[in-house]
């Protein structure tokens, strides 16, 4: 490990601490209600003794968040081949895509509860339908980035066009699936809540509610804590999937952009 | 019997919208024999680019006779070899997978494949980058990758667009050197692009040489230089001579 990697993973904990620490001390000097702002220590003491609820409330709200996801990257990246090597489906679906993406999401969640009902499914299609979106935009527009020369060279060649896709176009596009699954993910989270707020059963986003509808704040804010992390793990795990997936990518471009 | 690489009345035009056609290559013929190296010279823009496209068959004459190894040029063919101005290597595959591409898509990739890309990266002085990806090397070293790529099928025309005017003269030199010594060992023909007088002269068996668009042939200049060649004939008085008579039919000098 180098300085260079430690001080990456120090300075972002430096900033976390310190906003911890004045927020702390904000708290305590002004004597803020705990249900108006509860203080980091306060929160902590309420996920300590909420562990085993945040717990069980957590793995629902994983489940339909990463099965959203992996819902929307199935269908996502197949719709973008088509969108990006087809002039007629081009025409056909994107004014579609464009204006599914143009529906607010919360509007549609009551009717999809309608369809889908209070459990899991109804939440996984709203967090599908969040990270849709830009999945097949950032896979469309990296399979049309494929650089000239590349398209040239295949084709000096003669590759069929599924050797062009296979071993040009789609390696070319990876950056940017990658780039897309990474806005994706954390948005199928917030579909995922956007759900549970609608009406759920459990999940972090039910617990949130419930919490604060009880003005039992320190909760509410240990639920929100975690569904952060919750987040940040997801997105952690797609940078991973990235590293691995693409290692001639060197580390110094895989800053958490 | 006409030579391996025969072009006739080659004639490019460009349709545009409201205007009169754009004329790219007015006449082109010339004579490529099996084995030698012709460079085609002229300024920017003059349609040598165009003519080499042609010839790979990544593009089609508008009107003209353009025949290699006694066939009709129509479509590319796995025979040619390319080189283009940028390396255009793959980022995501290392040095060796690079080379390798055209057997991948060629279907040939096997042992003997692996091991002849192995020789031609030695050819090269890259022994020992087989498993780097392209990021990790300099200019010169990717322009010398794609050089491999364009030779590891045993094409017998290889096709050069300006392959070393992005690398330093430096550089150049060297793959000036690189180029001739891969040539007198693997025999291909070669039609080589080029703006550079010098090049020119110091590489071909002959000069090409194209007049501003659109295009003719304003002179062909034998180069009667002996091999091998090495960086002192660039200060002979018959390199100077070929260099000037290069430069009069590009109408730089008189």
């Amino acid at each position: 490990m180098t300085l260079r990697d430690l001080r990456t993973a120090v300075y972002p904990l430096l900033g976390v601490a310190a906003i911890v620490v004045v927020w702390q001390l904000y708290v305590a000097a002004f004597g803020v209600s705990r249900i108006v702002l509860p203080g980091p220590l306060e929160i902590l003491r309420a996920t300590q003794a909420n562990w085993p609820i945040l717990m069980r409330e957590t793995w629902p709200t994983f489940l339909e968040s990463v099965l959203g996801f992996a819902l929307a990257t199935a269908i996502g990246i197949p719709v973008a081949v088509c969108v990006a090597n087809s002039r007629v489906l081009n025409l056909t679906l994107y004014p579609l895509l464009i204006a599914t993406q143009s529906v607010p999401k919360v509007a549609v969640a009551p009717i999809i509860l309608v369809w889908f009902g209070l459990g899991l499914q109804s939440k996984l299609v709203i967090a599908f339908l969040v990270a849709f979106f830009p999945i097949v935009v950032d896979t469309a527009t990296g399979l049309r980035a494929t650089p000239t020369g590349l398209l040239e060279l295949a084709r000096s060649l003669r590759a069929s066009p599924l050797q062009i896709f296979l071993k040009v176009q789609f390696p070319a596009a990876l950056p940017f699936i990658f780039a897309g699954a990474k806005v994706a993910v954390t948005l199928a989270v917030i579909g995922a809540v956007i759900g549970e707020f609608v009406g759920s059963l459990n999940g972090l986003g039910n617990l949130l509610l419930t919490a604060n509808s009880q003005l039992d704040s320190p909760l509410a804010w240990a639920a929100l804590v975690w569904l952060s992390l919750l987040g940040i793990v997801l997105f952690a795990a797609v940078v991973v999937a990235e590293r691995l997936t693409m290692p001639w990518s060197g580390p110094a471009r895989h800053s958490l952009d | 019997m006409t030579a391996f690489g025969h072009f006739k009345d080659v004639h490019q035009s460009f349709a545009r919208t409201g205007q009169a056609p754009l004329v790219a290559i007015e006449n082109i013929s010339f004579d490529l024999p099996a084995g030698r190296l012709a460079t085609l010279l002229g300024p920017s823009g003059c349609g040598k680019t165009t003519f080499l496209r042609i010839v790979a068959g990544l593009m089609s004459a508008s009107r003209g006779t353009v025949r290699i190894n006694g066939r009709d040029v129509t479509e590319p063919h796995p025979d040619f070899g390319i080189v283009f101005q940028q390396a255009n290597l793959m980022p995501w595959r290392t040095v060796l997978n690079n080379v390798l591409f055209p057997m991948e898509i060629l279907r040939r990739r096997d042992a003997r494949a692996v091991a002849r890309a192995k020789e031609l990266l030695g050819l090269v002085g890259l022994a020992g980058f087989e498993a780097a990806y392209p990021a990790e090397l300099s200019g010169g070293m990717q322009q010398r990758v794609a050089l491999c790529r364009a030779l590891v099928h045993r094409p017998k025309l290889l096709l050069m667009d300006e392959p070393f005017g992005a690398l330093d003269e430096l550089t150049r030199m060297e793959m000036q050197d690189l180029l001739l010594d891969i040539r007198a060992k693997t025999g291909a023909t070669v039609l080589f692009v080029t703006h550079s007088i010098a090049e020119a002269v110091y590489i071909s068996d002959v000069v090409v040489v194209f007049s501003k668009r659109p295009a003719v042939v304003a002179d062909f200049i034998p180069v009667v230089l002996p091999y091998p060649r090495a960086a002192e004939i660039r200060y002979a008085a018959e390199f100077t001579a070929l260099e000037h008579r290069a430069g009069r039919a590009l109408g730089i000098t008189r």
